[in-house]
């Protein structure tokens, strides 16, 4: 671990300066699709050098906040600004800045890890003579290394989703947005992947804004969380503040379930099952 | 804005720099040669496809080609008929791995492959114009397969490198294009089934209504019309004049695909944010 938090040191030097600028400033952020509001007039500041979950149970609107900052979506109403850029007049500035790992696993399967990297290193306009060692950098730290050169095929769930951190890691990005990193892996592949951001935070100090609805990774890898419910934050704090705020006892599990009312599928189906899947659906069809 | 504010962190304020000189046409091909290089990388890791992809262009020619040669039923001057039909089967197999091209996109989609690649700094006509040089590279590797098959077969093909060249890029801007058309139905459709049926029922009526397998003089008015405004008889023109040496419109042909081709790339651009979503 030594080793690779030492080479990471290389990796960049100056990811936390300027720490007045937020990294993440949402203000009356609201987006609708069709008739249902995602996400509903949310105010968010993200410091520098925070790793910062945004918690909530699905359909809470997460991914769609996430999707407002990194371009996908348009901002309809509201504004977003990653490190100072505002997302709708600057968005490939933002890009530049960003390292996105979606929820999904995603790499393409018929070409090596190594190209898969070197695919992205070229897409972020890594120069040529610096790309071979950052490609290998990226995979050295996310310990690919020595199968670097095999059919991404023939990856486990775990080990994809560390390639995804070196490919989104290869441009040096200022802000390393996850969206569920750990959905679907087993135990030991989460505990990779939490062991590989921690470093990662530690040797660097990048700014991390990750998505969960596990408590345990955000207690793990956290040091603020919102709670998002229904499109709106409900609670924003340390860890700590928001457990003790409940009660001396109180869990972050405890926490979310006073914020969220735990209700998937309750009575009246908001934030339920189905109406996560109508919300999605919608979205689709208005694109 | 506080760009002020983040004029200090080297890696950020490098980056910036380069985002502003983003709408060069530097970028624009730095892209495209990067899609193209990716697509290369994967047909390197897995060339089945070179393989079962050159059966339909062998029956046309071997089939086709020699039996209608000895009947002499289509009337093609004094070009033997194999030779004439050549340039219409590089042309048909560009057209056939361009228009199925779209799957790709969606598969990219349903893979979450594109979502990453819309959070780079590449701009969407980049992203598309990068994809349908791309589907060319591919469409090139069958081209060399009907050159070759074309060779054994006694073809008269030029042994002109500037005219083989010409011939390659002229398959390129095609593939390009129906591949840009292809992207542009999965925008529409957004689902693999929906595209293929989509592709299927199009890809015929548009190789029989271009010169591809006879020359417009024998089509009738209506044909005639329809061959007009397809590209794909732009692009057998061109190849027909670059491989064999045939009477043709180069300038016009050429202006066409690029025409085609911009057109393409725009409409298909402007539909990718549905498939993000």
């Amino acid at each position: 671990m030594s080793g690779q938090t030492e080479s990471y040191k290389t990796f960049d030097e100056s990811l936390v300066s300027n720490a007045k600028v937020p990294a993440v400033l949402c203000t009356g952020l609201r987006h609708r699709f069709g008739d249902h509001v995602a996400v509903d007039g949310i105010d968010l500041s993200v410091a520098q050098g925070d790793v910062f979950g945004l918690l909530g149970p699905n359909g809470a609107g997460k991914t769609t906040t996430i999707r407002l900052l990194n371009t996908l979506l348009p901002v309809q109403e509201g504004t977003v600004e990653v490190l100072g850029y505002d997302v709708r007049r600057s968005p490939m500035a933002v890009r530049r800045l960003l390292g996105y790992v979606p929820q999904q696993l995603s790499v393409e399967a018929a070409l090596t890890a190594r190209e898969n990297v070197t695919w992205f290193a070229r897409l972020f306009d890594v120069p040529r003579h610096e790309r071979k060692r950052r490609v290998g950098e990226a995979l050295e730290v996310m310990g690919l290394a020595d199968v670097a050169n095999r059919l991404t095929s023939t990856y486990s769930g775990g080990m994809i989703r560390r390639l995804e951190l070196a490919q989104a890691l290869v441009n040096r990005p200022r802000l390393l947005v996850l969206d569920e990193p750990t959905l679907g892996l087993d135990p030991v592949a989460r505990d990779g992947v939490w062991q590989r951001v921690q470093e990662l935070r530690h040797a660097t100090g990048m700014t991390v804004l990750l998505t969960t609805h596990y408590m345990e990774e955000a207690e793990a890898l956290c040091n603020r969380v919102a709670l998002m419910h229904l499109g709106t934050i409900r609670a924003e704090g340390t860890p700590e503040e928001l457990k003790s705020a409940l009660g001396p006892e109180a869990s972050l599990e405890d926490v979310f379930r006073h914020f969220t009312d735990a209700v998937l599928g309750g009575s009246d189906g908001k934030g339920g099952l189905r109406e996560v899947r109508s919300t999605r659906r919608t979205a689709r069809r208005v694109g | 804005m506080r760009s002020a504010a983040l004029a200090e962190p080297r890696a950020a304020s490098v980056d910036v720099k380069v985002a502003s000189r983003g709408l060069a046409w530097r970028q624009f091909l730095n892209r495209a040669a990067t899609f193209c290089l990716v697509e290369l990388q994967k047909l390197r890791h897995d060339r089945t496809e070179l393989f079962t992809r050159a059966v339909q262009p062998v029956l046309w020619m071997v089939i086709f080609g020699e039996t209608f040669t000895r009947i002499h039923a289509i009337p093609t001057g004094h070009v033997p008929y194999l030779d004439f039909l050549a340039p219409g089967i590089i042309a048909q197999s560009g057209l056939f791995v361009a228009i199925f091209y779209g799957i790709q996109i969606i598969w990219e989609r349903d893979a979450g492959v594109l979502t990453k690649l819309l959070v780079t700094p590449t701009p969407r006509s980049a992203l598309i114009l990068g994809k349908s040089f791309a589907a060319g590279v591919r469409a090139l590797a069958q081209v060399v397969v009907v050159l070759m098959l074309s060779a054994l077969l006694g073809v008269a093909l030029t042994s002109n490198p500037a005219e083989i060249l010409g011939a390659f890029v002229i398959v390129m801007l095609g593939a390009a294009f129906f591949s840009c058309l292809s992207m542009t139905v999965a925008g529409l459709v957004l689902k693999r089934d929906r595209l293929m049926g989509i592709g299927q029922m199009i890809t015929m009526p548009l190789f029989f209504a271009s010169n591809a397998l006879y020359p417009v003089s024998i089509m009738p008015g209506w044909l005639r019309v329809l061959s007009r405004v397809n590209p794909l008889s732009y692009e057998v023109d061109a190849l027909r004049g670059m491989l064999i040496g045939a009477p043709a419109h180069l300038g016009e042909d050429f202006l066409v695909l690029v025409i085609a081709v911009v057109v393409g790339v725009a409409t298909a651009a402007s539909l990718v944010r549905r498939l993000a979503c």
